[in-house]
């Protein structure tokens, strides 16, 4: 067994002990938390196949947004949590039994020789080579179209996100531009003539003047 | 020797453990949508292990598409969990009959 191998098998128990976790711990905040780990693992099993763009990525993207989002609001839902665990032992073996036959499915159909997946490694990169730059070579002229449609996608999820969690309260006062820019110097200020007794209109004029 | 099968049968493995935590929580919709987050990792994990033996960076840029997408969706469903748990008080699969379906 090489160091590279050795390096994978314990990544990939890792990641395998973390994913068995966030699936059955109690606490969903736990949970999130063995989800991070996993991501971290992902991430280091991604710069094993040189795909550090990628890795780097994960970690930002999803540790750094993602995993944050989900723990923000698991922590902001007060959850019953015994209540949602009701039937988890009674489903659990079928579950198991799913998951094992699913798993054992694909490795026998993975190690099977007549499906021999035998693609030679790729070799040492050579010098000079940098995974970012091959990829935003490639995203910026074969897939451009895509990549703009990610960027509208993403739009859209914000947009999607703030109006599914915006709070419209009968209590909370705000502000309607449309009425502001509508609005007429006529319904606003109304000018009264009030001649004071005794004074001189012109004087009280240039009074106001200099005020 | 690290071959391609060995990153397959991972991720293989982690696809299986998601679909075991889709049945067991049935019922919490956090846990639901973090199984789903890991499922789309161990399609990314196929696709860069393929990648990588193949010699072909398009399955990288794949791998960008579904993260963003996976990004989006996860904001989409806590937005959409946010506004269940204001209006009914509960984020219990169970509870989530008022369609009367």
């Amino acid at each position: 067994m090489t160091f590279e191998t050795a390096i994978f098998y314990f990544f990939s128990a890792i990641m395998l002990l973390a994913a068995l976790r966030v699936v059955t711990c109690r606490n969903p905040v736990h949970a999130a938390l063995y989800l991070v780990l996993a991501f971290f693992t992902a991430a280091a099993l991604w710069l094993m196949l040189r795909a550090e763009f990628l890795a780097i990525t994960l970690v930002l993207v999803y540790v750094g947004a993602v995993m944050v989002l989900f723990l923000f609001v698991v922590m902001t839902i007060d959850m019953n949590v015994s209540r949602l665990r009701e039937g988890f032992w009674r489903y659990s073996p079928i579950a198991f039994s799913i998951g094992v036959l699913a798993a054992i499915e694909l490795v026998l159909a993975l190690r099977s020789k007549s499906a021999v997946i035998a693609f030679a490694p790729a070799g040492a990169d050579a010098p000079g080579y940098s995974n970012t730059k091959v990829l935003g070579r490639l995203l910026y002229t074969h897939y451009v179209y895509p990549f703009e449609i990610a960027a509208v996608l993403l739009l859209v999820a914000i947009v999607a996100a703030i109006a599914l969690s915006l709070r419209r309260g009968k209590t909370i006062k705000r502000q309607d531009p449309a009425q502001q820019v509508r609005v007429r110097r006529a319904d606003r200020v109304r000018l009264v003539s009030m001649p004071a007794a005794g004074v001189n209109p012109e004087e009280s004029g240039t009074e106001d003047k200099s005020c | 020797m690290l071959t391609l099968s060995h990153f397959l049968i991972l991720g293989a493995l982690l696809f299986a453990i998601s679909i075991a935590g889709i049945f067991l929580n049935r019922k919490n919709l956090i846990i639901l949508l973090m199984a789903i987050e890991l499922m789309l990792l161990s399609v990314n994990i196929n696709f860069i292990a393929f990648s990588h033996y193949m010699g072909d960076a398009a399955g990288q840029i794949f791998v960008f598409f579904i993260l963003t997408v996976a990004a989006a969706e996860a904001a989409i469903g806590l937005a959409i969990l946010i506004a269940l748990f204001r209006n009914i008080s509960t984020i219990n699969i169970e509870d989530l009959d008022r369609l009367k379906g």
